[in-house]
Order: C-alpha cells, then structure tokens, then sequence
C-alpha cells in the first residue's frame, strides 16, 4: 500500500502542509519537514520554485523567487529529501509546473523522485490528455500518484473524470481565487463543498486555497478529508528566527 | 494553416493550463469559431475596421527605398491604423467576442502599452469596463501610453511581481481571470497563450494579408509577392502578414526578431536562436530558459519585441523550415528607422525598425517584390530616437 493510502485509511482531518523549497533559507527545507512531521502534521506538500507559477498567489510566488535565488535546483530539492526520508515517514507530494518537468526530462523526473521517496504530484498545468497519452502507465508501474484538482467551475461530468483518473486523493481548489488570497472561507465555498460532499467519489479529498487558521481548517473537515495550508504557512516562516517554534506553533494553532 | 482540433501546431501549442483556467479557456474554445464565422459578426467586425480603424490600410510602394535595395519594396502601412499599430485589428475582433459570450469586464495585460492602449480604445467604444496590467517598470518607461490608457477610462494596474514586466503582466491578468471566471474576458495581445488565443488572434491579424493579395493584383498583376518580411515578439503582426501566404510556398515568410545587443551578450530577446522548447503561458512553444527550466529575461530596445517566447505558430514555421528567422540589433534597428525616415518620410515604431533593418540582410534580385510590414508608428518611440539625435 502506498504511504498517500495508508494515511487516509489510518488517519481522519488530515493536515497537509505546503512548503516551498530552498525557502527560506536554501538549505532549511530538510529542518522544516521534520519539524512539521515532529508536530504530526500528517503530509508534506513540496514546492519546486517556478519563475512564472500562474497558479499561485503572490506569497507562494514570492517565495519561489527568494528560493530560485538562494540557488534552488531540482537535483537540490531530490538531495533534501533523501536527507528528509531518514527520519520522515510521512507522504511527501512534489508539486511544480510542466515545464520543470519537461526540461529535467519527465521519465527521468518521476524515476529519481521514485527512488528518494516522493508519493505524489501536483502539476497544475500538465493537461488530462497529456499525462493519460505520456504518463500514466508509467506512474502506475512506478506505485506514484498523481493528483488533480477541482474547482467550483468544474462540471459534474468532468469532475468524475478527474476522480477516475486521480490517485492518491483529489485537491478540491476551494474557490476561484488563487492561493492565498482569502482569509476565511466564504458561503458560495461552503454551497460547493455540499455541492461535492453530495457526489460520490473513488478518492479521498483534501480541501486547499484559502485555508489559513483553525476556523478554516475545521469548516474544511466537514466537506473532506482534510486540507492543504500553503500561503499561511509560508507568512509563518518568512521571517522567523525560530523556525522550531514557528513551526510548532503553527501546527498547534491548527491541530489543537 | 490549419490547426489540429486541440491547438496544435506540429508539435507547438495546446492549452497547458491549471484547471482553475480550463472552464474560462473551454468556454472560449467552444464558442470563437461560432462568433467570429458567423454572418452578424462578419459583418460588424469589417465595418468597424472600415469606419473606426480605418482600413483598408494602404499597400505603399516605397520608391527610394527600392532604388537603395534595388528591388521592388513594398510597405504595408498598418502604421496608419487608429491607435497607430496592427494591434487594433485584434482588440476590435476580441471585444465583439466579448460581447458575444456577455462578458461585462475586461481585462489584458501590455508592455509598451500598444496592446493595452488598443484595448482601453475599444472598451471606451463598446462602454466595458477596462482593467490593463502592466509591469511596473514598464509603467516608467512608457508614461505616455499609460496616460492615453487613463484617458480611455482604463485602469492600469501594475504588476509588481518577478521582473516587473510583460511576462509578469501576462502573469496578473491571468491570475485576474482565475479570481473572475465569470463576467471577464482576457483579451489577449497575440498569437500567445493556450489555445484558441493563438489561433483566433491569428485570425484576427489575417486581414493585413487578405488586403496585401488584392493590393499586389491591383499594382503587380499578381497576388503575392516574393518576400514578406515582419518583426516578431510574440508575432501577431507576422502571423497576420503571414496568413494567407502560408501554404503558397512561393512566398519567402522572414520573421526578424531582435536581437537586443547582439545574441552572443545575452542581453537578447531572438527567442528562436538562444531559446529551446517549453511551456510559457499555457502553449507549448519556443521561449528562453535555463536548463532548469526558469524563463529567463529577454532584452531589446523594442518593448513591443521584449517577450521570452514565440507564439507556437512561428515555433512551426521555424522548426519546419517554412519560416526564415533573422535577427536586427537595436543599433540596427535605430539606423534602418533614421533610414525610412529620411527617404520616405515615415518615422517607424522601433518593433517595425527591425524588420525594416532586415533589409540590409538579404540578396534581391532586381526584379522581385518585398513587402514589409510596417506594424506600427513611431509616436512612442520618439524619446529613444531623439535620445540618439543628440
């Protein structure tokens, strides 16, 4: 069984973390993984800076700007998390974009991720038909997951679809907004999440954009099986001079 | 050209978008070739090129430029287009689609601000609200178009992301589209983005080689000529002199990037010389990246020509052999200006001085017919030129 499956079927409000590599610090990624997996936070979201992120607000795209750089590279991001799985054994899902994927060359991408230990990815801008042509066998054979996402644009009949051909869980985008740009969920949001809680899906979900504080990540329980904080996090870090405590705090906000 | 059900061009194109854009792009996709092939839009769109734009632009034999290159040399005036360029063709095309799919807000993104200034003119034709992003730094640069923009009633919003410049505008006004999928349209400024943008503003773009094969009847008893040379950022002036042209294999297709100071500095925006394959804003297409696959930063004295990527029309064109790719530095450019300038009495933008400057580049025969494109005017442009008067 995969780590993605095995912790939906052990654990309930799963809090997925996103962070942006080589952020703050270049070589911070490996210290804030364990810490967030110390604090039991139950999966990790890594960013691989890009220079043009379109589906990222303003502070996820800040930061892959400093990381990009403080010299961040993918075979750096591979190396941190060799380092990461020593002690980690919690999910670790890449996300970036399709021309990072291209350029490292995508068979050799998804075999070296393999072997250091990724689980998943997110790749917003890799189109349905594209990996279904190019990838998807070899990520079965692989035993990695790919993740897509939803939005409240997106019709019933294309969101069975997505379920069909997602693993690992489904990344319900919770509003039209990019990342991190509302503080609290709204109540079109919540008309949304009913709207997909009432269908019934192959995977488990995990609610992200716009997530931010406890509130939120409780209302976001209700409608899935969790959800990803990516933007408030990063606030959290950005100019921390106690990444430790940061980071336990963080968490405790959330979680307790 | 055709283009394959999915947007592709050979191996360039697609759409590469997250799914928080494939209901506003899909939207799109099902929809343009209805609009723009229906009768009612036919007929709106040509009267207002006629009336508003005032074409059909002219086909103007440049007779001292042709005893200098001792050739025949022909200019297509798109120079003399209200707003003073090309990009009007486009936006008057894309805001009757707008109107069509009862989109009340636009928004588009601009560098030098031709594009964004073309858009704030038809917004205030059509009374739509009108949002322009721009790079901040290019917001410094070109004061004067930012100025014609408010005037229009448009509001310019500055990006102030990654380099602060086009590619970061094109950044925000997608991003704009994602946060309001439902009332806005994004009017897009050329043959760029995911599919159908490239094709639909090639489309829109091909009336400057609908016109040139009747002018070329009239004045060469032929309907096209031996070369076509246009300057190419993204490419929209060049798809559209190009258009008609692209399967007549008689017709030599040059498009002049520029080549900034020199491609061996670097500091360059000849995306076809120093770039390689890749994604840039939702096409797959050539553009200029590291090898870790970060897009890097062009350079030229041109604004309209400042862009790290080609539309994946022309990446065909290149790497099928059907397109001729050369390239102009700013110094030449600004010399192949001060040259139409003093023979023919026309002062070129500077993106236009680059396919102007390709001139110097090629062998003609005596007796064969060129065409350049003359995309825009050089109103904008006056402060870098009497920078070099001095």
């Amino acid at each position: 069984m995969t780590r993605i499956k095995n912790t939906f079927q052990t654990k309930t409000n799963i809090l997925n973390i996103y962070v942006t590599a080589g952020f703050p610090k270049l070589n911070d990624t490996v210290e804030i993984v364990q810490e967030l997996a110390r604090n039991g936070v139950d999966m990790i979201e890594i960013g691989m800076p890009f220079s043009d992120p379109l589906a990222d607000g303003p502070t996820i795209q800040n930061s892959s700007e400093i990381a990009i750089k403080n010299g961040i590279t993918l075979d750096l991001i591979f190396n941190q998390i060799v380092e990461i799985r020593k002690t980690v054994a919690i999910p670790i899902i890449l996300m970036g974009y399709y021309n990072q994927v291209l350029q490292y060359g995508a068979k050799s991408f998804f075999e070296k991720a393999k072997r250091v230990g990724v689980d998943g990815f997110i790749i917003p801008d890799l189109p349905l038909d594209i990996y279904q042509k190019n990838y998807k066998s070899l990520l079965k054979d692989l035993e990695l997951d790919m993740i897509f996402l939803i939005t409240p644009q997106t019709i019933d009949e294309r969101i069975r679809l997505l379920d069909e051909e997602s693993s690992g869980f489904l990344y319900l985008v919770s509003s039209y907004a990019i990342t991190g740009s509302k503080s609290n969920l709204q109540q079109n949001q919540v008309d949304y999440f009913k709207r997909i809680k009432s269908l019934s899906f192959k995977n488990p979900k995990l609610i992200g954009f716009g997530i931010s504080n406890k509130e939120s990540f409780t209302t976001a329980c209700n409608y899935a099986e969790g959800a990803i904080i990516g933007s408030a996090f990063i606030k959290a870090i950005k100019d921390s001079n106690n990444l430790k405590e940061s980071i336990s705090n963080f968490v405790k906000g959330i979680k307790e | 050209m055709n283009i394959e059900n999915n947007g592709f061009y050979g191996d360039f194109g697609g759409a590469f978008i997250p799914e928080m854009l494939y209901h506003n792009v899909n939207e799109l996709k099902e929809n343009y070739l209805k609009i723009i092939e229906s009768e009612s839009f036919k007929k709106e769109f040509s009267n207002l090129l006629k009336d508003y734009v005032g074409r059909p632009t002219p086909l103007y034999f440049a007779k001292r430029l042709s005893e200098k290159y001792n050739t025949n040399v022909f200019l297509k005036r798109e120079d003399l287009n209200h707003t003073g360029a090309h990009k009007i063709n486009n936006t008057v095309g894309q805001i009757l689609v707008a109107k069509k799919m009862n989109k009340k807000r636009i928004i588009a993104e601009t560098g030098a601000g031709q594009h964004g200034v073309a858009t704030a003119t038809v917004c205030a034709l059509m009374g739509l609200e009108c949002i322009v992003y721009m790079g901040e730094v290019d917001i410094k640069r070109q004061a004067p178009n930012v100025a014609r923009m408010k005037m229009l009633g448009a509001e310019v919003r500055p990006a102030i992301s990654g380099s602060k410049t086009l590619k970061d505008a094109t950044n925000e006004a997608i991003r704009d589209w994602i946060a309001n999928p439902v009332d806005t349209y994004y009017l897009i400024g050329s043959v760029v983005g995911p599919h159908p943008y490239p094709d639909m503003v090639a489309r829109f773009q091909s009336i400057i080689s609908e016109e040139m094969k009747l002018q070329l009847q009239e004045k060469t008893g032929r309907d096209y000529p031996d070369r076509i040379i246009a300057c190419i950022g993204g490419g929209s002036n060049a798809a559209g002199a190009f258009y008609h042209y692209l399967e007549n294999e008689k017709v030599e297709l040059i498009a002049v990037e520029a080549d900034g100071l020199g491609i061996a500095t670097g500091e360059t925006a000849a995306t076809t010389q120093v770039g390689s394959e890749g994604i840039i804003h939702g096409s797959k297409t050539l553009l200029m990246q590291n090898e870790e696959g970060q897009i890097t930063e062009p350079y030229s004295i041109s604004a309209g020509l400042d862009y790290p990527g080609v539309g994946p029309l022309h990446a065909h064109l290149f790497k099928s052999g059907r397109g001729i790719f050369l390239g102009a530095t700013d110094q030449e450019a600004l010399d192949a200006a001060y040259e139409l300038t003093k023979l023919e009495g026309i002062i070129p933008a500077l993106e236009s001085a680059h396919a102007l400057a390709a001139l110097h580049k090629i062998d003609f025969k005596a007796d064969e017919n060129v065409v350049v494109n003359l995309s825009g005017r050089g109103d904008k442009d006056m402060e870098t030129y009497i920078r070099r008067l001095q």
